[in-house]
């Protein structure tokens, strides 16, 4: 399984939006974060807010924010969006995939995309959130570690500055189920 | 293997389990080993919770579990207000499929009533802290695929895909496989 471009942009903002759902984020704030044209996350925040995962906030301060159930909403909710996952029927086929390994072939890859599919049903934004505050309590362990050894070292070793905590970090963390 | 099977089938007694905020839990759930008198209340809610009644499975289980204190095996309930709520089963199994010593989770009910309490989550927590006790450091089960819900439910307590991969046949279709091999041979 293959994730086009746009789902994994949605992907990234919904997260976004998830850690705090009081807070509006702007699009070109999320733009810059991932680098991406503003033009064409534009489209993929379109379709997130058509769908009743983010809802539009007008305004000085304005911007987007979460209105799903973080707890409800898997990542297969968001990908469902952007991919169609529906087998290709028989007439559309490319003759090399009608042919015996050609058949053989595909069966190991609907094997491989189911366990994906049910992988990907599985997780919900809560579990994600939770995820990723653990990447970031190790990040932030490797840098105190780091500036710890930067320390012992002398005066004159190069200080490393403490990475200013992030927006993520300011908000609570979701609590367990 | 320790009838991991049985968890796709009562598993969905917990789905709702997961959206409980800390401090929601209210009045206490106390967990403890599950007591002989305790088996009427549980095959109560495993009735209710998988539509089938099992008499000679929970019969099965009572013989083998009915002494919580055994080694390697775990039956453990969740009690609100003197009232069975759920209950979870595991075993600790060891060296099978080349896997060290595991504890495996098979079967977990909470009653419909008492969702949305952390019960299920407070029952996976008993028995991780059971396995503990007994040694192994590494908790396993196993689940229908199309089950996602209480995969969520697994995932959200930081459970992942574990390094074994499950596989099956159809018996019918094994047997054409192996007669199209002794053909080639």
């Amino acid at each position: 399984m293959r994730l086009q471009k746009n789902t994994l942009l949605a992907l990234y903002s919904v997260l976004e939006f998830a850690f705090d759902s009081s807070r509006h984020i702007s699009a070109s704030e999320i733009a810059q974060k991932y680098e991406v044209s503003p033009h064409h996350l534009a489209k993929v925040l379109s379709e997130l807010a058509r769908s009743g995962y983010v809802e539009s906030v007008r305004g000085v301060g304005g911007g987007y924010r979460f209105a799903g159930n973080a707890r409800r909403v898997t990542l297969m909710d968001i990908i469902l969006l952007f991919e169609d996952f529906t087998p290709e029927p028989a007439d559309r086929r490319e003759s090399a995939e009608e042919t015996p390994v050609g058949l053989a072939l595909a069966s190991v890859m609907r094997e491989i995309d189911e366990i994906a599919k049910a992988t990907l049903s599985s997780i919900t934004l809560a579990t994600m959130l939770q995820w990723i505050d653990r990447h970031q309590a190790a990040h932030r362990g490797t840098r105190v570690h780091e500036q710890g050894a930067a320390k012992a070292a002398g005066p004159r070793a190069p200080a490393r500055t403490a990475e200013r905590a992030s927006r993520r970090e300011e908000v609570a963390p979701v609590p367990d189920a | 293997m320790a009838r991991p099977g049985a968890m796709s089938d009562q598993a969905s007694a917990i789905e709702d389990d997961a959206g409980l905020l800390p401090g929601e839990v209210d009045p206490p759930i106390v967990v403890r080993p599950a007591r002989p008198a305790d088996l009427p209340e549980v095959i109560a809610i495993d009735t209710i919770v998988t539509g089938l009644e099992k008499s000679e499975y929970w019969s099965a289980i009572e013989r083998r579990y009915g002494n919580a204190e055994r080694a390697g095996r775990g039956f453990l309930v969740a009690e609100v207000e003197g009232e069975v709520a759920g209950f979870v089963l595991g075993e600790v199994r060891d060296w099978e499929f080349g896997s060290p010593p595991c504890g495996w989770v098979f079967a977990i009910d909470v009653h419909p009533r008492f969702r949305l309490a952390g019960v299920g989550t407070r029952l996976v927590a008993g028995m991780a802290d059971w396995f503990r006790r007994e040694g192994v450091a590494t908790m396993r089960t196993i689940l229908a695929r199309d089950n996602t819900l209480i995969l969520s439910f697994f995932r959200s307590l930081g459970m992942t895909t574990g390094p074994f991969i499950p596989l099956e046949i159809d018996l019918a279709r094994m047997e054409m496989v192996l007669h199209d091999r002794e053909s080639v041979a």
